[in-house]
Parts: structure tokens; C-alpha cells; sequence
């Protein structure tokens, strides 16, 4: 099934938070989600869960990827809680990189939608990514609809 | 004439050939165009047609001799096999210290360092999430906290590779320890492993802690100060596994990392340092891929090229200068998530084509990397990897033992050329620091990358478990992660913290001082002020801190 395309484009932060600087996937998925049609804002690596939350604001995000393949996927729920404290939990949260098999359940609980690990295919990263930003997007439609009718 | 040219005149080979090409033809059908990593078209056969051996001298000549494509010593493996040195570091001081031991005495000859990711954004251990330390590597911040590390490990004997980019406070703690034991500095044997600051900006934003200039103010002060106070120590290591790593080709590599190395050697000549004396302490670091051939012709061109680079463009007159040594890593990014034990195999043909390459360092990755730090049995089997080739296999008997194939001669002589092109284009840039700042090499890089991850998604490049032979469950196979003991690292950190309180503020407050007036000074050095900062107690995060606020931030040159 192909996930319906965004009109405005769907809005898709691609970042790395913490400590880790290996940053060729994120490059390579930012590279996929815009030939698929999608506004990709890409940051480098090191971003604060903080800056990212600020980010995700100012962009009007419909979803967020975060790499990681050296741990920071550990601190990936903190961006999840503080993105819920800010008003954002309908944005969609993607991690892709290398999260080991017994450390993804935890991240899962915490609202990450999908953990996309070394492999994955173009097809299935840019299916999913649409997917969890059309939902943001129409939730966040239904939220503006009841603030302004 | 030699004897395959005397085969070549012989009047049937012209029949015998055109028959051979005739059945080929009828019975393969629809051939399959292949093509390697490099871009160069793989055919079904080679002859003495494709490799003669008529330049057997100029180009390959003997073992020890120019130019070296047949080895860089005269005895290579049969004489002395590869270091083995595998990359460790986790968690606290402590546990690097009892990991350590386990590998040497599981026949290690050679150790590495590598430290936590907070040590390579250049901050310590109490400035981070503690969820995030020591999780890839181990927190080493200060002299105190290597002492710990280095416990039982007889510096002076054992070479060390420290992981560690500008300023290389890693090593300051190491000559720290070394002074405190009583160990003379000329014995301290190792490589600064990452000293390549180019490969950082271009390929691996991991590593870079310091801006553009101020890496290579800091490297070039480093080498100057290694070469003089360390006759053993190797400052410069030039990095091709990033490169390699971050997508570019394998020829597309050996061209980035000879270019780099260019690079370097101009600006250490520049400084007055001596061409002999500087190149004679050069190391490189590349990955092996899985592409087996592609990789031994990679080498054996490698050597080649270097040893004409270093003799006629650099002008070194040593024949020490000309040879071509490198530390082998197998490659992770061949390795795969899906049905992990499968790595062995990859790992281990990795391993062979870096012997017959003829390596001067290993180190073979573990099974579990494409998804974690690999554990003590992991590590443990990847060290026996190599003990079985190289016991076992009995790849070490004879010395290159693929020269001569008409396939791997004429693979080299290509891979020569793929690579001289790419050196050509970074020298029409104006050199890899002027290639790098304005991102040309990082946007080939980038193309290299998405092409070889398009001919995967086709399925053009087939990966076992990921695009074909699939099977259904398969994540069983992992051990729980292992992550630092928290109340280990809880009292690590507190350790550190009482140690800031304790020390001699004024000294502290002298040796940044110092350090800051030597940034500024051109003709001060700037690594010999680390040293003297880390003896006096500076940790890690005040050096790094005080050299970005006087030489700038390491940030990305080119994003996306």
C-alpha cells in the first residue's frame, strides 16, 4: 500500500542527537525521504534534545528521523517526552541505525513508531515515513479545525 | 622474452583462444555485465594477452624493493605475520584495564584505545547524559584515569594505537603514565590512529574536535613533537577507512588517502621538518572489504603508487620513505544485522584478502558490530580468525602469492590507473585541503555512496540475508547488550569530579595559559603544551575547550 503524498509536501526533520558523529545514513535517508517528494530539513549530528524540540517547532515537522548508530538511541525517549511536554506528540518519531534486538522494546514503549536497522530498504523507510506524517498531519488538521470552528 | 611472451608467439594461442571465446559465447547465453566496486568491468577470462609480465621489473620487482608492490620488507608473513591488534574500550578505566589483559593473553600483540564518545566531542565525563558514557568506548579524561587504564600493560614493550584525533590528549596521558613508571619516552612505540583530520571533515564527522586550521596547526605541532621526542611513535596516521566507510570506491580511496597524505607531508616540509625522517614514521589505516580481489589489487597498486609518490614527487631519498605500510581493519559496513553468525564468514574472507594483500596490522571485526560493541566471546573469535588463517590456512608460507595471475596483474594495473585519476583531480583542486573545504570531495564521496546503496536496493550487489537468501526469525541469536555497570560509572565520574577539587588550581591555571599563548604562537608547539597540561593534572575537556576557543570549533564543512 502506498501511503497518500502530502499536499503541502510532508515536513521531515532528519537528525542526530548526542555524542555520535557517524552521520552516512542520515545523509542517505535524507537523501531518499526528498527524492520521495517530502520537505526534508537535515541537521548535522550533536543536536541537543532541546534544539531539536525548538527545531521541530519552527519547522512545523510533520515527522522526526533520528540516526543512530553509536548508543544515543538510549536518549531517544527523553526527545519523545520532551516533544509531548512541548504539545508535539502527534509528530512521528522514526529512529534508523543500530539498535540492538533487546534495547528496541524500550523505545517502542516510549512512542518511536518504527527502528529501522542496517538493511532496510529505501522502499520501507520512505512507505513508513510518509505513513506516520500523513497521521501527524491529519491529527494536527482535526486539532486546528476544534480550535478554530 | 620472457616465458609468457615465448607462450604468447606460439601459434596456437591465437586459435585456441578465438575457440575458447566461441564456446564461451554459445554456452553462456545472456553474460552478466559485472563491474566492481571501483567501476572497472570484470571479465570471464584473462590471458597472458591481458598480463604479459614484460614489465615485471619496473613494476613489481622483489619483496623489500622498489617499488614495492610485492611487499615492503623481504620476508613479509614468513618473516613476521601482522599485529594483532584489535580496537577495544568500554566503559570505565577499570574495566578497559580488565579487558585488555583478557586480549593479550588471548594472543593480542598489540593494543588500541578507544574512548568514549563524550572524549570525542572533547568534553569529560561530567558534562554529558551518563546514560551515553562509556557505551562505544572507554572514559579516559585525565593521567589518573589512563594509569588505571594502562595497569599491568608493559608500555615501552607493547606498541599502542591510541583512537584519538587533535590534540591527542589520549597520548598526554599516555607519556604521563610512562613518566610516572619510569618508562623512557623513546620507547613508547604506537600510532596516533586518528591523526587524519582531513578524512574527519570529508568522511567521518565522528571525530573532529577542532576547526579546519586548527587541526592542521595542531597535527603538524604533534608530528614535530613526535618525531623529536618519540623515535617509536608514528604521528601520523592517514586514514582511509573513513573515506572507504562514508561510500567512496576503493580506488576512489586509495586516491583521497594518497592525496591526504600529499597533503601532509607538504605541510610538515613547510614547517622544516625532513622528508626522510617524516615519512619513514607514516602509517596507514584502510578498510578490507569483502570485494575480495578488487581489495588485493587495491594493495598491491597502493604500494606501488605510494613508493613512486614518496620517491619522485616528494623526493624522499630512504628507501624507508618509499614503503607503504598499513593497518588493515575488515570492513563493518559489509556486515549485516540479519542472521548475524553469517559475519564470521564475512569477516574471515575480509581477513584473507588483507593477508595475501600483505597487511602490516589487523584487526578483524566482530560478528555482533552491525549491531552493537561487540562483547568479550565476540572479540575473542575474531582474534581466532586470524589464528586459524594464519596457522591453520597457511596463508603466511609464501610472499604475495597472488602475483602473476593474469587476473590480479592486470586488476592491479587498473586499479593503479582508477586511483591516479583521482589524485590528478584532487591536484587540479588544488590539493586535498583545498578539495576538502570546498566540499568536492565529500559530494564524490556522497554520489559513490547512493550508487553502490542503488545497485543493493536492485539487487544488482546481492547481500546474503538482506536482499536475497532471507529468513524468517532471526534476532534470537544476540546476547543481551552489554552497557557499563551504572554504579561503576556513577562512582567514575564522582572519582573524577573529587580529582577536579583536589588538584593545584594555580598549576591548572598555568598550563591553560600556556597552552592558550602557544595556540597563538606559530612558533611555540602547541602538542608539547598538552603534555605538559596533562601532567599538571588539566583533564581532557579544559584542553580541548581552551585550543577551540583559541583555534575555533570543529564543524561540519558541507552538510547534506
Amino acid at each position: 500500500m502506498t501511503a497518500p503524498r502530502l499536499d503541502p509536501p510532508a515536513r521531515v526533520l532528519v537528525t542526530k542527537i548526542g555524542l555520535d558523529g557517524h552521520d552516512r545514513g542520515s545523509r542517505i535517508v535524507a537523501a531518499f525521504l526528498r527524492d520521495a517528494g517530502m520537505d526534508v530539513i537535515y541537521t548535522p549530528p550533536w543536536q541537543s534534545i532541546a534544539g531539536v524540540v525548538k527545531l521541530a517547532i519552527e519547522e512545523d515537522v510533520d515527522a522526526i528521523g533520528v540516526s543512530s548508530l553509536a548508543t544515543d538511541h538510549l536518549i531517544v525517549p527523553q526527545l519523545v517526552e520532551r516533544l509531548r511536554e512541548a504539545g508535539l506528540g502527534n509528530i512521528g518519531v522514526v529512529v534508523g541505525g543500530i539498535v540492538p534486538a533487546d534495547e528496541q522494546p524500550a523505545l517502542l514503549r516510549a512512542g518511536v513508531s518504527a527502528i529501522f536497522g542496517p538493511g532496510a530498504s529505501r522502499d520501507e523507510i520512505v512507505q513508513h515515513v510518509a505513513a506516520i506524517a500523513a497521521r501527524a498531519r491529519a491529527e494536527r488538521d482535526a486539532d486546528l479545525r476544534e480550535v478554530t470552528s | 622474452m620472457t616465458k609468457e611472451a615465448i607462450q604468447l608467439s606460439l601459434p596456437g594461442f591465437d586459435q585456441d583462444y578465438a575457440q575458447w571465446r566461441a564456446d564461451y559465447t554459445r554456452q553462456i547465453g545472456v553474460d552478466r555485465h559485472i563491474v566492481n566496486r571501483s567501476g572497472i568491468e570484470i571479465q570471464p577470462l584473462y590471458t597472458p594477452r591481458d598480463w604479459d609480465g614484460s614489465r615485471y621489473e619496473p613494476d613489481l620487482g622483489f619483496p623489500g624493493q622498489y617499488p614495492y608492490t610485492r611487499g615492503v620488507y623481504p620476508t613479509m608473513h614468513r618473516g613476521r605475520t601482522w599485529s594483532q591488534r584489535q580496537l577495544i574500550g568500554l566503559g570505565t578505566p577499570e574495566d578497559y584495564n580488565a579487558r585488555v589483559r583478557q586480549m593479550l593473553a588471548a594472543g593480542a600483540t598489540a593494543i588500541s584505545f578507544l574512548p568514549c564518545n563524550s572524549g570525542f566531542r572533547g568534553v569529560d565525563c561530567d558534562e554529558v547524559d551518563p546514560l551515553l558514557l562509556g557505551t562505544c568506548g572507554t572514559v579516559s579524561n585525565t593521567v589518573d584515569d589512563m594509569e588505571v587504564a594502562l595497569d599491568g600493560v608493559p608500555l615501552g614493550e607493547i606498541s599502542t594505537a591510541m583512537n584519538d584525533p587533535s590534540p591527542f590528549t589520549l597520548l598526554a596521558f599516555t607519556l604521563g603514565v610512562a613518566k610516572r613508571r619510569g618508562v623512557a619516552w623513546e620507547r613508547i612505540s604506537g600510532t596516533s590512529n586518528q591523526s587524519d583530520y582531513l578524512s574527519h571533515f570529508i568522511a567521518n564527522h565522528m571525530f573532529y574536535r577542532l576547526s579546519l586550521p586548527g587541526s592542521r596547526r595542531v597535527l603538524t605541532d604533534h608530528v614535530a613533537f613526535c618525531l623529536e621526542r618519540l623515535p617509536n611513535w608514528n604521528p601520523v596516521s592517514v586514514v582511509g577507512q573513513h573515506m572507504q566507510q562514508a561510500g567512496a570506491t576503493p580506488a576512489e580511496t586509495v586516491g583521497f588517502t594518497f592525496s591526504t597524505a600529499l597533503q601532509y607531508a607538504e605541510d610538515c616540509v613547510a614547517r622544516g621538518i625532513d622528508i626522510d625522517v617524516l615519512l619513514r614514521r607514516f602509517t596507514f589505516f584502510f578498510d578490507i572489504s569483502i570485494s575480495f580481489f578488487e581489495e588485493i589489487a587495491k594493495f598491491r597498486a597502493a604500494r606501488r603508487i605510494w613508493a613512486r609518490l614518496a620517491r619522485e614527487r616528494l623526493g624522499a631519498k630512504n628507501p624507508g620513505s618509499w614503503r607503504f605500510k598499513f593497518h588493515g581493519q575488515t570492513s563493518g559496513v559489509d556486515l549485516t544485522r540479519q542472521q548475524p553468525l553469517n559475519n564470521i564468514a564475512r569477516v574471515t574472507t575480509q581477513a584473507m584478502a588483507g593477508i595475501l594483500s600483505g597487511l602490516q596490522s589487523m584487526h578483524t571485526d566482530a560478528y555482533d558490530e552491525a549491531v552493537a560493541t561487540p562483547t568479550e566471546e565476540t572479540a575473542r573469535i575474531a582474534v581466532a580468525t586470524q589464528n586459524i588463517l594464519r596457522e591453520e590456512a597457511h596463508l603466511c608460507d609464501v610472499i604475495d602469492p597472488l602475483a602473476g595471475s593474469y587476473y590480479v596483474e592486470t586488476l592491479t594495473d587498473q586499479m593503479e590507473s582508477e586511483i591516479l585519476a583521482v589524485i590528478a583531480r584532487i591536484d587540479a583542486a588544488g590539493g586535498m585541503y583545498k578539495a576538502a573545504e570546498s566540499g568536492l570531495v565529500q559530494s564524490m564521496i556522497g554520489d559513490s555512496a547512493l550508487r553502490y546503496q542503488d545497485k543493493i536496493e536492485r539487487g544488482e550487489e546481492k547481500v546474503v540475508g538482506v536482499n536475497c537468501y532471507q529468513l524468517a526469525d532471526e534476532e534470537s541469536a544476540f546476547r543481551p547488550t552489554e552497557r557499563p555497570d551504572p554504579s561503576r560509572m556513577k562512582a567514575h565520574v564522582a572519582r573524577f569530579k573529587a580529582f577536579k577539587e583536589s588538584r593545584s588550581r594555580g598549576a591548572v591555571y598555568r598550563a591553560l595559559a600556556a597552552l592558550a599563548r602557544a595556540a597563538q604562537d606559530e612558533k611555540d608547539n602547541v602538542f608539547a603544551r598538552v603534555v605538559e597540561a596533562a601532567e599538571a593534572g588539566v583533564t581532557h575537556g579544559e584542553i580541548v575547550g581552551c585550543l577551540r576557543k583559541e583555534l575555533g570549533f570543529g564543524r561540519p564543512l558541507i552538510v547534506a
